[in-house]
């Protein structure tokens, strides 16, 4: 073997990279993800800082004065700062409002992803390294329920146990974690496969500790990718289900609950009460779906050459 | 012998993101009528794409960047789109390497032969139909009629190759291309192949390219052979003369590797080191860090050497190894 | 085979009465539909009578019971607010709904497949490039927004089209639709397009797929190597390859609309079964809900038993590997 045929081959010899550090010089080489992760995190930090970044608190009566219902943008409220994006029927900020719906959203979101991900990662474990009888039932029920489409699920369990956001956010877990479950499973079955999971069992480890320190860092690039369209998914459900009347209660303000107090107002021209919350919803579930759409194509390692 | 195809300085290049693959970098060589050619080298080595080239087949990010073939006089290279179509599957035909995946899978077999006559000829269907049932029969497949009706998955492996030669023939073109079509079958089947190719080339006159890694497979069917190595001819001459008298050391590696009835027990030859990276070619004789002839004059592109009626690309001519 | 059919009915089976015993029991915790259903001003001896009547005295599990026996019987109660069989109900406004997704997966088919074809055919394609964005909004807008987006433009904005209501209808093969008239088309488009957002981004990406798989497959090189005009490789050679795998896919999404019609039918106030569920949810009517949730998990398990058994038949190693597990 000669200089010539091997140095042009692996040119990853001149600087050792960590896998993360390679991770992330791929992900963002791409624009869009790029320009959806700043995004992501501008709408994040909006929605922490809201408090301390927006005129006043929609929800604090005190604050809310009803002469100022239905401003359009740009009108100066009754306290005396300029409403950039209007206001709603009960005259609160618009601006504001959208903030704090946005913790609402996203807390919601989150919570039911992290559950969901958190229940579906043990039950697809358990599935993959179990086997037998218990695997078959557990997939058979996995199964049945994807054959549902997930929205249905939460809606017949919304309809089932009434509003509220622990309803929610159950709903949403319980529409949600059998994707998880599925994900894991399969990448458990393929690792669990694998000669180094075969060589950890010859060397006498336990098998909570070939499960938890070796099956399972390999299902977490799977798990993350699925985890992010999964709480985009359950973002855009959430104020789906609000919207119908089925979800949130007006207590609790999220994005859907907004756009759907808007829609009475849309059809004679006063648009803004609705779009606006709407163009928030749509850039926080599309900016999620992106960066979840392109750490896929970098995660998996099939696609790459 | 009239000369059917004239290929001279074919260079086709692929621009990839990594860098400029000469695949095919200058290639010269002719086919004569009712002539077969074998093209033999490793996989990489550009044979195939050779054989696009012939056809136009060559996509993105490849072209033809340079020379000329010459096919019945006239230059096709980077011809018009429609110029290739007329040619292609009509005047010269290819057969593929893998039945398994050239056929398309939902079309049933009289589909796919008829279409090849109907896109070149304006015949009722049913002549077409007639057409397709006798060249099955002409490779040798049992009740024509019932295999047309049949879907590609319904046929052995090299039931298919036989009907891939069948259409390859059934335009009565006058060069077939068939790039390694007895790689992927059994040995037994691949013997039957070749004698039908043989056959049907020998009655027809149609001349043929015949690609193949497999010096064995040519030796005995072959009436010219050409050896290519990284994109190049390293050697070309009458069967014969190439396997009795092999003058490159490529060529004498490659016949070495191939175990006979005549070295049975002795250790098996072996080309050392590994097939280059195209896209860092060694300056000068491309199969110099591989050789054990390789001399300083080496770094210099050997140029082509007649010897006889035979072209070589080598300052170490291996006779005397070989004559042993 | 048979024997193959036979589990998956006993299955199908075992999971409709699950899920019977999940809805009714969950609806049944929720709230108390008495105090929404008599007057406010109502004396005890009204409450009780009404309690008596709509059989919400007895103990849960003796409702159920009797819901059971009545459903055997094709009857799943009456409806609190309307007074009538909650079947009934729900079956006069099934065909609305029916013709929705039809409507709708006839429009993803025919908008989605097209789009699809040329993305993949031209990855490189500016405009390609913007039907894949298209198609990545289209997974990422939520329906109900985009049904909002659509009646601010081409109802209140341009006038185009109306918003609400399914207007006129006629009969054809003694089926009332809106298809028939032409009021009833502009009324359908709206809402129809809404519902297939989604299932158009589906289709767009399942084609492209599709198309790029199979122009790199050997048989296509082959089929140029023919000599074959380009026209006819795409369509008989590529499209014959990935129309089946499309289509199926398409077709099993169907009952995925008439999940979803329910959001879009809110918006658009269109008198189907999602409406109708809406409403009774809203106003506690408990027997709709639960017709309305036993109605959509039969015709899921059907559908299920209808793809598995067709699978089996095209493909006997699924019957294998059935037996095998």
């Amino acid at each position: 073997m000669t200089d010539a045929t091997l140095q042009p081959s692996s040119p990853a010899t001149a600087k050792v990279e960590t896998p993360f550090q390679r991770f992330r010089t791929e992900f963002f080489e791409s624009r869009i993800a790029s320009g959806a992760f700043v995004v992501l995190v501008i709408i994040i930090l909006l929605a922490i800082l809201a408090p301390w970044i927006t005129p006043q608190n929609p929800y604090d009566l005190a604050q809310v004065d009803v002469l100022d219902g239905r401003l359009p943008p740009g009108s100066e409220a009754f306290a005396g700062y300029t409403m950039w994006l209007g206001s709603d029927g009960a005259g609160r900020d618009l601006y504001s409002a959208i903030l704090y719906g946005l913790r609402i959203s996203i807390s919601v979101g989150l919570a039911s992803g992290v559950i969901a991900l958190l229940i579906g990662m043990a039950v697809g474990l358990i599935a993959a390294y179990v086997g037998g009888r218990t695997e078959a039932v557990i997939m058979r029920v996995v199964d049945l329920q994807l054959s549902f489409p997930a929205s249905l699920v939460a809606l017949m369990l919304v309809a089932a146990l009434g509003k509220g956001v622990d309803k929610i956010i159950l709903a949403l877990v319980v529409a949600q974690w059998a994707y998880y479950a599925r994900t894991v499973r399969a990448t458990a079955l393929v690792e669990r496969g694998k000669e180094y999971v075969e060589a950890a069992q010859c060397l006498g480890l336990s098998k909570m500790r070939v499960v938890f320190r070796h099956i399972l860092p390999n299902c977490l690039a799977p798990l993350i990718v699925v985890g992010t369209v999964q709480t985009a998914s359950a973002v855009s459900l959430e104020a789906t289900l609000s919207f119908l009347g089925v979800g949130l209660p007006q207590t609790e303000p999220s994005l859907g609950v907004l756009i759907a107090n808007g829609f009475e107002y849309m059809l004679s021209g006063r648009y803004w009460i609705s779009v606006f919350p709407g163009i928030a919803l749509l850039l926080t579930v599309a900016s999620i779906n992106l960066v979840g759409d392109h750490l896929r194509d970098v995660l998996n390692p099939r696609l790459k050459k | 012998m009239t000369a059917v195809l004239e290929v001279s300085g074919l260079k086709t290049h692929f621009f990839t993101h990594a860098g400029v693959v000469k695949a095919v970098d200058g290639v010269d060589f002719t086919v004569s009528k009712g002539e077969v050619m074998g093209l033999v080298g490793e996989s990489g080595s550009g044979k195939s794409i050779t054989g696009f080239s012939i056809l136009g087949l060559i996509d993105q990010p490849g072209r033809i960047v340079e020379g000329a073939i010459r096919f019945n006089g006239e230059d096709i290279a980077n011809a018009p789109e429609a110029k290739l179509k007329a040619i292609r599957g009509n005047k010269i035909s290819m057969i593929f390497q893998d039945p398994m995946m050239t056929l398309n899978p939902v079309l049933r077999i009289d589909t796919q032969m008829m279409e090849a006559i109907l896109a070149h000829e304006a015949v009722p269907k049913k002549e077409a139909w007639e057409r397709s049932r006798d060249a099955l029969g002409l490779v040798g497949i049992p009740s024509p009629e019932e295999r047309l009706r049949a879907y590609p998955h319904q046929l052995s492996g090299g039931m298919r190759q036989r009907v891939s030669i069948a259409i390859a023939f059934l335009n009565k073109p006058d060069l077939i291309i068939a790039d390694e079509p007895t790689t992927a079958l059994d040995v037994t089947i691949q013997a039957q192949i070749i004698y039908e190719a043989q056959k049907l080339t020998r009655q027809t006159g149609t001349a043929m390219i015949w690609i193949t890694h497999d010096l064995a497979v040519v030796a005995g069917l072959a009436d010219r052979i050409s050896v290519m190595y990284a994109g190049r001819i390293v050697e070309q001459g009458q069967t014969d003369d190439v396997i009795d008298r092999p003058l490159h050391p490529y060529t004498v590696g490659l016949l070495g590797s191939v175990p006979t009835a005549n070295n049975r027990g002795e250790r098996l030859f072996q080309i050392e080191g590994m097939t280059p990276n195209m896209l860092a070619l060694p300056e000068g004789c491309a199969f110099a860090p591989r050789c054990g002839s390789a001399s300083a004059a080496c770094k210099v592109p050997p140029p082509v050497e007649h010897i006889a009626d035979r072209e070589l690309r080598c300052y170490h001519p291996q006779a005397q190894v070989a004559a042993q | 085979m048979t024997v193959f059919v036979i589990r998956r009915l006993m299955q199908a089976f075992l999971v409709v009465f699950l899920m019977s015993v999940i809805v009714f029991f969950g609806v049944n915790i929720v709230g108390d539909p008495v105090y929404m259903l008599v007057s406010p001003d109502a004396d005890q001896a009204d409450i009780e009578a009404a309690i008596r009547r709509l059989g919400l005295d007895r103990p849960i599990w003796e409702q159920y019971f009797l819901f059971l026996k009545g459903a055997a019987q094709g009857n799943l109660g009456d409806s609190f607010v309307f007074g009538e069989p909650a079947l009934k109900l729900i079956l006069h406004h099934m065909p609305a709904t029916l013709e929705l997704a039809f409507s709708a997966l006839f429009l993803a088919i025919v908008i989605g497949i097209p789009l699809g074809l040329f993305s993949g055919l031209y990855p490189d394609n500016p405009v390609s490039k913007g039907i894949m964005a298209g198609s990545i909004l289209g997974f990422s807008l939520p329906t109900f927004w985009v049904g909002l987006m659509l009646i601010l433009l081409f109802a209140v904005e341009l006038g185009w089209l109306p918003s609400t209501g399914r207007g006129d209808t006629a009969s054809v093969f003694g089926i009332q639709t809106s298809l028939a008239t032409w009021d009833g088309i502009r009324h359908i488009f709206l809402p129809a397009l809404n519902l297939s957002l989604l299932k158009i981004s589906l289709a767009i990406r399942l084609t492209r797929a599709g198309v790029r798989e199979a122009m790199s497959q050997d048989y296509v090189k082959y089929a140029r190597a023919k000599g074959i005009s380009t026209g006819r490789i795409i369509f008989v050679h590529v499209m014959k390859n990935i129309m089946i795998p499309v289509v199926t896919v398409m077709g099993l999404e169907f009952g995925s609309l008439i999940g979803f019609s329910v959001v879009t039918e809110t918006i658009f106030a269109w008198p189907g079964m999602g409406k109708l569920l809406i409403d009774a949810i809203l106003q506690l009517d408990r027997p709709v809900v639960v017709a309305y949730l036993m109605i959509m998990v039969l015709f899921f398990v059907l559908i299920n038993l209808v793809v598995d058994i067709l699978y089996s038949i095209l493909d006997p190693r699924v019957r294998l590997q059935d037996q095998g597990a």
